[in-house]
């Protein structure tokens, strides 16, 4: 039997809105800034190191080699964490990357996890702000005037998979999976028709079907080939057509349903894909009907709704782990997935309780009921933007959670380890272990590298090309046993080449 | 899995209120209003001030 590698190893990225209250002017450079700079959870500020990898040398497996001096980047705010994971400033943004799992489940805990880090930092902030001023942190991906930021999900991905068998299958499974991983957004933006309340924070900005951008004329599926891996084994699949999530459940989901679909491709058991005729008008068109009767017409002439064309995926994949088996955590996965379709299919605000944007319409649908406003009230505005506060005392989603009306998968004691503790399965746990016990030893680091100055002529580099090796498992008791940094580069072995 | 416990403890409640409510149409059906009055209430206590101003000045730059 083949390897299997679609999805094998997943992370989230997430660009933060930041604002500060009574202060107009704010630089959100400057501020997010402030707040990477004041997360006390950080025991090295260390660089980020930039330099392109040569295949030939990098497909070797653990060890050092002597690293090249001149390559830094310098100057920007970036900070590795003890749990594998990156917190820095991106454009003008505050932006947290999980560390690499092996687990849809694992993923989502740690993209939780990085709103605690970010609510921390914006709290130890604060303390260097005006009495009046406030600053706040918020998990979306819009300000509802046209300006959007990411986030991204990724997923390792063979290189042997052709890339456009990716986008034939992808194409329309990101277009109807909005109605599961949509945050839900009051009006329209970037030019789309008008719309009281719409499925996703993001639909409104995407106007390719594939492409590099990210920033402008962003693509349905993204080409970035940065597998920060051998890429000569491996592709990493960077999707940017999501909404980050505060829902536990609608994270999992996110993350697991894709990756179900990965996997689908990468055995080529789904089938023919279904083709559409206009899979950006598509896209928009979905997101604003949160009552989900829309159909989008395919190339054979036909049409089908999002809610059917999440069912066939579904059902086909059902149809195969029926056959050979799944794992739990698909196991799991596709039971939540067929649940979930169930009730956005009886009513959608009976999923109010595991999708944000089910949740935000009930809301929203109540304030209306009581105080009789329209849909272009501001004070719907800010319920909608509120949900999102990252602060637990003033976020809406934070209210639901307290008043027992979000369904969650998580304790609060297990989000707040998941800040601290790497995944034990991939180089995350190397990368967070080496940080928290050498951090002042670790000059540079990036995805697939580490760089040590144990305080000898040059710097030792320890690549990281293989996500799935420096784990627990393989690098645990080496580091135990490593009292310095030079104990623990030596032990790995190597050349000074 | 206590999550799928009181998944269902919530679903057979909501099921009873329903039955409780086309019986009897008052009590339940208040009870809920209440709640929601509630809810509402909580979270008119920490909605951010002036709300039109607070939109009108929440503005980001593109990201990504």
């Amino acid at each position: 039997m083949t390897e299997r590698i679609a999805g094998a190893v997943l992370g989230t990225e997430t660009e933060f809105g930041i604002t500060i209250r009574n202060q107009p002017e704010f630089n959100p450079v400057l501020a997010s800034s402030l707040v990477i700079n004041s997360y006390a959870g950080s025991r090295a500020r260390i660089q980020w190191s930039y330099e392109e990898e040569s295949p030939g040398r990098d497909a070797r497996g653990f060890g050092y080699e002597p690293a090249p001096m001149a390559d830094f980047e310098s100057g920007l705010v970036n900070v590795v964490l003890t749990n594998g994971a990156r917190l820095y400033v991106d454009h003008a943004h505050p932006e947290y990357s999980t560390p690499e799992s092996t687990d849809p489940l694992e993923a989502a805990l740690h993209d939780k996890a990085g709103e605690i880090v970010l609510e921390r930092a914006a709290e130890a902030a604060g303390s260097a702000l005006a009495p009046e001023e406030r600053l706040l942190i918020h998990k979306n991906n819009s300000d509802g005037k046209g300006n959007s930021y990411g986030a991204h999900e990724n997923y390792l991905v063979a290189r042997s998979v052709p890339f456009g068998e990716l986008v034939r299958h992808l194409t329309p499974f990101f277009v109807s999976r909005q109605i599961v991983t949509g945050s839900g957004k009051v009006g329209s933006e970037n030019g789309r028709p008008d719309v009281d309340f719409q499925i996703t924070q993001r639909a409104d900005f995407f106007e390719e079907e594939v492409g590099l951008e990210t920033t402008l004329k962003r693509p349905i599926v993204n080409t970035r080939d940065e597998p920060h891996a051998d890429p000569t084994k491996y592709r990493r699949l960077h999707v940017i057509i999501g909404d980050a999530n505060l829902s536990e459940t609608q994270i999992f989901l996110k993350l697991a349903t894709t990756r179900l679909v990965l996997e689908a491709i990468e055995a080529g058991t789904l089938g023919d894909p279904v083709t559409l005729t206009d899979p950006v008008e598509s896209v928009w068109r979905v997101s604003h009907d949160p009552t989900l009767a829309t159909t989008i017409r395919r190339s054979d002439g036909s049409s089908i709704s999002a809610i059917e064309l999440q069912w066939h995926y579904l059902e086909t994949i059902a149809k195969h782990a029926e056959m050979e088996g799944v794992s739990d955590v698909d196991g799991r996965a596709l039971a939540e997935w067929e649940e979930t379709l169930e009730l956005l299919e009886s009513d959608p605000r009976s999923a109010a309780d595991r999708l944000d944007w089910a949740a935000k319409l009930d809301l929203l649908e109540q304030y209306r009921e009581r105080d009789g406003l329209t849909w272009t009230d501001p004070k719907l505005r800010l319920v909608d933007l509120q949900y999102h506060d990252v602060d637990r005392s003033k976020g809406l989603y934070h209210q639901l959670v307290g008043a027992g009306r979000m369904r969650r998968l998580f304790t609060d004691d297990e989000v707040a380890q998941a800040a601290i503790t790497p995944p034990d399965a991939t180089r995350a746990y190397f990368r967070g272990r080496c940080v928290e016990k050498f951090g002042s030893a670790i000059v540079a680091a990036n995805w697939d590298s580490l760089i040590f100055d144990v305080g000898e002529d040059a710097l030792k580099r320890v690549p990281m090309m293989e996500p799935r090796r420096g784990g627990r498992s393989m690098v645990g008791a080496l580091i135990d046993g490593s009292d310095t940094a030079a104990d623990l580069v030596h032990a790995l072995g190597g050349s000074d080449g | 899995m206590a999550e799928q416990e009181r998944k269902q403890t919530q679903r057979e409640e909501t099921t009873e209120e329903v039955t409780e409510t086309a019986e009897a149409s008052s009590p339940v059906g208040e009870e809920l209003a209440e709640k929601i009055d509630d809810l509402l209430d909580e979270i008119d206590s920490v909605l951010e001030e002036n709300a039109e101003e607070f939109v009108k000045n929440y503005v980001q730059k593109g990201g990504e």
